[in-house]
């Protein structure tokens, strides 16, 4: 086995990262002459092994011990371990989700090899393997690359493969069998659950202004406020204005908020890092005013203003009126 | 209950970020450095579980060269009791395999009950760390933590989940937790605290270097592919065609 990616249960069917993961491998494969397969793992794997087996791979394994039927970091990392021992495949994919972020890191550690994570673009050349990573809030890009001998553990952000770009076909799947102690399970997970709370549903808004840490306080929230009413729009923002308790969490917009897909996105004083890009980038205009001309929101920016929000937004709402 | 929190100095988010001639770092002259985002909150969070009446000792850990001393200064002005420098050069680690072995080779006599640390960090963004450094010490380990109360020697942490959820999950003592940002409100620092920071203990270690497991080869600005049209001019004029592209492009009314 050269590639294996594990894949992810999302309520049954396999996470969107999982695809994109598929996908990356798919691609790999094929410039490389590899092999492929995947692991699916806990009370979903019959489900999700057979959705697995309709692309082109060698192998889905499929791996039911009642430890792992819901998730945990020391079981699934465990499982991982010893399938990859058993297997002894090169690279190892994974979809950069929440998921992957708890227990891979472990998995690294038990193995003693490098976990290249949330790559951005991925590539193998006469032997040396890259990985195209976001550093420095996504202002800069790295090639990093494995000092040691493989595997090699690689997680893919979010889009950074496109599963519409699939091969199907038809896979094996079979069923595999990893026995450990139950004591290796150091933590017992409750049901999760939804916050209660307010509501405010920004996904079929049309026009939304949408305030960053660069609005500097509390206080000035008001003059994005009064923008947004001046045309009509929703107010949102990103994850750093509800940390800090200017706005209620409801309006927060990214990997951790809500997803949108208005006319336009007018973004005031947001960096543009991809938690928060992730949420917002199917906007049909994207406009940003941000003081940094070197800002990561210029990057999907339809329309660019750097510029100081503060002086500009007031005269923007007065000239709207 | 003894309390480490990782504490990382990373570039401010206005900080010019000028490659250096390697190709693999950044001009540190140019740079000005503050406390990690998520940090501030795995500070807090050991803080508020001594300030509930669990008698402790936080601890501040830091690997850097000689200006991370600035960071843990900060922390110790809010209330953290003593600190360990691991002193490097800076070059020394972009690989979350090193830094938790020198992190876990200082730390695994100490024998702490628990480790706070940032989710992520804000330059080199591994987001592997505390986990890492965790299973090094054979702790059990949990990210994406909002919120955590120790209770009959274990501890409770809700924990982020993706769309919206989250969960609680119980684990076993000790244990290494790395905290979402926004999970509670960090304090800052009194001048009373300011002033006691600087009698506080700061032990310096150095440590042997590793091989790496990873590298950056090359660090370079993205280029931009997308058309931006870029909208200048003085106030009165980016407002003008703001308000053009507004209604007249965009047609938002
Ligand atoms: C697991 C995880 C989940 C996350 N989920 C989310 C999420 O759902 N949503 C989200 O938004 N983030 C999320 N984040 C955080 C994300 O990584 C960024 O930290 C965050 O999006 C940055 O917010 P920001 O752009 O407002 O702040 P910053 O990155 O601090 O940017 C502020 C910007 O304002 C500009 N500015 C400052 N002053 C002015 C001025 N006067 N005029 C104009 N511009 C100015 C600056 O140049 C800068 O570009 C998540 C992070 C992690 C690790
Ligand atoms: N050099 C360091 N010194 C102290 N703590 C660190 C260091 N590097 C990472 N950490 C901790 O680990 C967290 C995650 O970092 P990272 O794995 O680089 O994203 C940071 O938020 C810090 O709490």
């Amino acid at each position: 086995m050269d590639i294996l990616i594990v894949l992810e249960d999302s309520s049954g069917k396999i996470h969107r990262l999982g695809l994109e993961a598929i996908v990356a491998a798919q691609s790999l494969a094929n410039s490389q002459k590899l092999s492929v397969s995947s692991l699916v793992i806990g009370m979903n794997a019959d489900d999700l092994s057979s959705e697995a087996s309709q692309y082109n791979m060698d192998r889905v394994l499929k791996v039911k011990n009642d430890l792992v039927s819901s998730y945990s970091s020391d079981g699934y990392t465990e499982v991982v371990k010893q399938v990859i021992e058993r297997e002894s495949p090169k690279y190892i994919f994974f979809g950069h989700s929440y998921q992957v972020r708890d227990y891979v890191p472990k998995l690294s550690a038990r193995l003693m090899k490098p976990f290249l994570a949330d790559s951005v673009a991925f590539e193998v050349n006469e032997g040396l393997t890259v990985s195209t990573k976001q550093m420095y809030n996504a202002k800069l890009l790295s090639s990093t690359v494995p000092d040691c001998e493989p595997p090699y553990l690689i997680s893919f952000q979010s889009a950074a493969f496109n599963s519409d770009n699939i091969i199907l076909g038809s896979a094996q799947i079979e069923d595999y069998d990893i026995s450990f102690d139950s004591s290796i399970i150091k933590t017992q997970s409750e049901e999760p659950f939804k916050e209660s709370g307010e509501d405010l549903d920004l996904t079929s808004a049309d026009l939304i202004v949408s305030v960053g840490r660069g609005i500097g306080k509390q206080e000035n929230i008001p003059i994005a406020k009064d923008l947004a009413e001046t045309i009509g729009a929703d107010l949102s923002s990103s994850r750093p204005v509800v940390d800090s308790g200017w706005l209620p969490s409801v309006h927060q917009v990214g990997s951790s908020g809500q997803s949108v897909a208005p006319k336009m996105y007018l973004a005031l004083g947001i960096s543009g890092a991809i938690q928060h890009v992730v949420g917002m980038k199917g906007a049909k205009n994207i406009v940003a005013i941000n003081k940094d001309p070197d800002a990561p929101i210029f990057e999907i920016a339809d329309y660019g203003v750097v510029g100081d929000l503060l002086e500009i937004v007031p005269k923007l709402s007065e000239a709207l009126r | 209950m003894k309390i480490a929190v990782l504490v990382k100095q990373v570039p401010g988010s206005e900080s010019p970020l000028n490659i250096d001639s390697s190709e693999k770092g950044l001009d540190e002259s140019q740079v000005t450095y503050i406390t990690n985002e998520s940090d501030n909150y795995a500070i807090e969070e050991a803080l508020q579980i001594c300030d509930k009446g669990e008698e402790g000792e936080v601890v501040i850990i830091s690997m850097g060269p000689e200006r991370v001393q600035k960071a843990i200064r900060e922390a110790l002005a809010k209330g953290a009791h003593r600190a360990i420098h691991i002193n490097t050069n800076s070059s020394a680690s972009s690989d979350p395999l090193v830094t938790a072995s020198a992190l876990a080779s200082i730390m695994k006599d100490e024998k702490f009950d628990l480790i706070f640390s940032g989710l992520q960090s804000d330059d080199l963004g591994f987001g592997q760390t505390g986990v890492v450094l965790g299973e090094m010490l054979e702790m059990s380990t949990a990210t994406l933590a909002m919120s955590t109360e120790v209770v009959d020697g274990k501890i409770r942490v809700k924990r982020e989940l993706e769309s919206g959820y989250f969960q609680w999950v119980t684990m076993t003592l000790p244990a290494s937790i790395s905290v979402q940002s926004g999970c509670n409100t960090p304090r800052y620092p009194s001048l009373k605290g300011i002033m006691g920071a600087k009698k506080k203990e700061i032990t310096e270690v150095q440590f042997d270097e590793i091989d790496t497991f990873q590298s950056v080869k090359r660090l370079y600005s993205p280029s931009n592919s997308k058309e931006t049209v870029m909208i200048e001019g003085s106030t009165e004029d980016i407002v003008e065609k703001l308000v053009d592209v507004l209604k007249n492009q965009i047609k938002i009314a």
